[in-house]
């Protein structure tokens, strides 16, 4: 070994080759496996939870005893609708409360913060979205997320003879409820379903179908025109689902939804809804009516197509017209459409998928819990909520929660009117929120569907599969749509 | 060896054996313990489950599928890759037209060098992003693109290369392929240039033609480098976790798709590690995953084994 330039001194001793090859096998053994496998490993847990440093006195004004001077640490998912709003808020939570927050605006939700958790040392407020949100269910069944009964049944700060959550929309809290307790605040209000451009529908003078069979004939139009009728974004077939499983609620009422979420051993073999649902679908399919090559597509690559008038309709939920924002043209109108109806529906027409989105959480090993509490009721507030939809364009789930002085997008107007046309008659699924797992099963057939490789008949036997696995976990006995 | 150099040595080892003992071979002790349990993947509570992870495996057919798809990728990314940076680098090297009995590179050698090489600085990342262009499923794809201009390809369907679960693999391979050529090039080149050249001129002068010269003298000569290269290409087609998540259809999370076409063993882990929350489970997949791994790595070293020449 004494030699620097021996490369192979007979057959004993380690030359520079054999080293080469040897350390390139190791590298072989660890490098793939490493990467992934070191994500297992965790940093031992710290239970310590939160002190009594943060802890101050309660009053009626500070009903969870926020301490003055202590800190808070949100982290916000920064997306399509930035973190602007998040940073208004925490500069109005230190002037008004004298709490300072640390902040911070990411994608990488689980990146950031699946270390966190595990070691016992998340943050004290958290806006969980995004496609690398960490799960609501999966965090619930970590014992991780804070039951947020106290802060809803706190004195709303709008008008302290109230409960927070008697001045939310009706409905609203349900998607963040985990087997009977709220523990993620769906912040955002949201509608789901069709959009198309009111320029490109007068230029052309179609007028918004209400029936699938107008919906088809328009399609059919669109296509003759030479552009697409349907656009979806097939990457993530999230979207597609929107439709398809929107068609078979309004066909088969609110029965229907109740029957895929509460696991029914017929919730789509057997079930004529579900069947008219997916058939409905597969028309546009057999019938040629996507736009060309859109089920390949990502979300920003279909939407912008859909933007320059390459088609007529595009799935969507209401996040849409500030995703776009920046490739909307100004004159583009764009406009809401609630899911036409299929003959013999039990809804009606105007019935629309409404609820809210973009999860806030708070931790239940959160150090600051009295300040992430107070946090989240000035959330409920009109302040708050206003500087939501000045920064975000969009709605949040309180009641009329928009001061007359902010003037709404297009698109965002229209969701509204369409809200208060649709009233009672809206309706949201809750196995996407409540079973990962089958949800992606039942994405996974529909861009088979899509694409024509299966049919309906097996696009149903493949849901049904899905949701008859899902009941066998014991788990899912606890959660009830009723 | 001389007294005290095994101490000298030792001195030195201590450090790197340290940082691996702890940062490679601890994780892998820890994974396996984890993937005793049903462990969830975001708090420290677990129950031990014995080897229920590991018989929930043998039924999980989307792990299967993507072992094959693994396998696959083992084959050919590796055959395809050394095939083509061998051609390349003899003809860059010895496969010009020889003038005056010397060997040289084809015309214009030292500029294709340079362009070969171009692709392997770009990152990963990048190279997903590029490709998604390439092979974007409309009209706006280049490969779309150009294949409609030329009437190939009919406007209103067009191919959706990362949407069919008979092309997806292969699309993805030669992103791969066209990534590492450049750089499994220069590796042979160099290797090519420290061969001698009188042996090439003697074998000239005994009338060898290209194909002779290539198959009797530089592919013996290069199978340690060829060795290495294999097994560097292997990790790659082991791992493949960047492209597969970020250029294919989601299924759920990391790609993977259409209908777990182009799922590797990496997405699969991913997705239910972090996804569905059944990390314990994933710590199964893991640990196969390294046992794999070490087989055939075991096999590749075994297989290619071949005496040393000496120059």
């Amino acid at each position: 070994m004494g030699s620097t330039s021996a490369e192979n001194n007979g057959s004993k001793g380690v030359g520079r080759r054999d080293l080469i090859k040897r350390s390139a096998a190791l590298g072989l053994i660890s490098v793939p496996t490493m990467s992934f496998l070191s994500a297992c490993a965790s940093g031992g847990g710290d239970d310590s939870g939160s002190g009594d440093a943060t802890k101050g006195t309660t009053s009626k004004s500070n009903p969870f005893g926020v301490k003055k001077g202590s800190t808070l640490d949100v982290v916000v998912f920064k997306g399509g609708y930035g973190d602007d709003y998040a940073k208004a808020w925490e500069a109005n939570f230190k002037t008004k409360i004298g709490v300072s927050s640390t902040h911070t605006g990411t994608q990488e939700i689980t990146g950031k913060l699946q270390p966190r958790f595990n070691a016992g040392n998340p943050p004290d407020i958290v806006d969980d979205s995004g496609a690398q949100q960490i799960k609501i269910d999966v965090l619930y069944k970590n014992g991780q997320l804070l039951d947020l009964s106290p802060v809803l049944d706190a004195p709303a700060i709008d008008d302290p003879t109230k409960k927070v959550r008697d001045l939310l929309i009706p409905g609203t809290l349900d998607p963040g409820v985990q087997e009977g307790k709220v523990v993620a605040l769906n912040y955002i209000y949201t509608v789901w379903g069709l959009w198309y451009s009111g320029k490109l529908f007068k230029d052309k003078g179609w007028t918004p179908p209400k029936t699938w069979d107008e919906f088809i004939a328009i399609c059919q139009k669109a296509k003759a025109a030479g552009i697409g009728g349907l656009a979806h974004q097939g990457k993530y077939p999230y979207y597609i689902n929107v439709a398809i499983m929107d068609l078979i609620a309004k066909k088969g009422g609110i029965d229907a939804v109740k029957a895929i979420d509460n696991l029914d051993p017929k919730a789509f073999v057997g079930s004529a809804a579900a069947q008219a649902g997916v058939e409905a679908i597969y028309e546009v399919v057999e019938k040629d009516l996507l736009m060309p090559g859109t089920n390949g597509l990502t979300h920003t690559e279909s939407q912008t197509r859909w933007n320059q008038y390459k088609a007529a309709f595009i799935t969507c939920g209401s996040w849409l017209e500030n995703e776009q924002l920046k490739l909307t043209p100004t004159d583009f109108d764009m406009k809401f459409l609630p899911m036409p109806l299929l003959p013999d529906s039990k809804m009606p027409f105007e019935a629309i998928r409404a609820g809210s989105g973009e999860p806030f959480i708070i931790p239940a090993k959160a150090k600051n819990l009295p300040g992430a509490k107070e946090f989240m009721r000035h959330m409920l507030s009109k302040e708050w909520s206003t500087l939501f939809a000045k920064e975000a364009n969009s709605l949040t789930i309180l009641k009329d929660g928009v001061d007359s002085s902010v003037t709404l997008r297009p698109g965002t107007q229209s969701t509204v009117d369409a809200s208060k046309a649709a009233g009672d008659n809206t309706f949201r699924y809750l196995y996407p929120d409540w079973y990962s797992e089958m949800d992606t099963s039942i994405q996974n057939a529909s861009n088979e569907l899509m694409a024509k490789r299966i049919q309906p008949k097996e696009w149903l036997k493949r849901c049904q599969a899905a949701v008859d696995k899902q009941a066998k976990d014991p788990a899912s006995k606890k959660n009830v749509h009723s | 060896m001389r007294k005290g150099q095994y101490r000298f040595v030792a001195g030195f080892l201590f450090v790197p054996v340290a940082l691996y003992l702890i940062f490679v071979i601890w994780p892998y002790i820890q994974t396996f313990g984890y993937s005793l349990t049903d462990w969830k993947g975001e708090s420290q509570t677990f129950k031990f489950v014995g080897l229920d992870n590991y018989r929930a495996l043998l039924h999980d057919d989307v792990f299967k599928e993507a072992i094959w798809h693994n396998l696959l990728f083992l084959v050919f990314i590796p055959v395809i890759t050394i095939l083509l940076a061998l051609f390349f680098a003899f003809m860059v090297n010895a496969g010009g037209r020889s003038k005056a009995g010397g060997v040289q590179g084809v015309a214009g050698s030292g500029f294709y060098k340079i362009v070969y090489f171009f692709p392997q600085v770009l990152s990963l990342a990048i190279l997903a992003v590029l490709f998604n262009a390439v092979y974007r499923s409309d009209g706006g794809g280049l490969l779309n693109g150009f294949l409609i201009k030329l009437h190939l390809v009919d406007v209103n369907n067009p191919v959706e290369w990362l949407n069919e679960p008979n092309m997806v693999l292969w699309a993805l391979m030669a992103v791969v392929v066209w990534h590492g050529v450049g750089f499994y090039l220069v590796l042979f080149s160099a290797a090519m240039q420290s061969i001698p050249r009188d042996i090439y001129e003697a074998a000239l002068i005994d009338g060898a033609n290209r194909s002779q010269s290539f198959f009797r003298i530089t592919l013996p000569l290069l199978w340690e480098t060829v060795q290495t290269a294999w097994v560097y290409l292997g990790i790659i087609a082991m791992d493949m976790f960047v492209l597969v998540s970020s250029m294919t259809s989601n299924m759920g999370a990391y790609g993977g798709g259409p209908d777990h076409g182009s799922d590797v063993m990496s997405t699969v882990m991913m997705r239910n590690f972090l996804y569905f929350g059944k990390s314990g489970y994933a710590c199964a997949m893991g640990v196969v995953m390294l046992l794999l791994t070490l087989v055939l790595s075991v096999v590749t070293l075994r297989a290619t084994r071949r005496e040393r020449i000496e120059f």
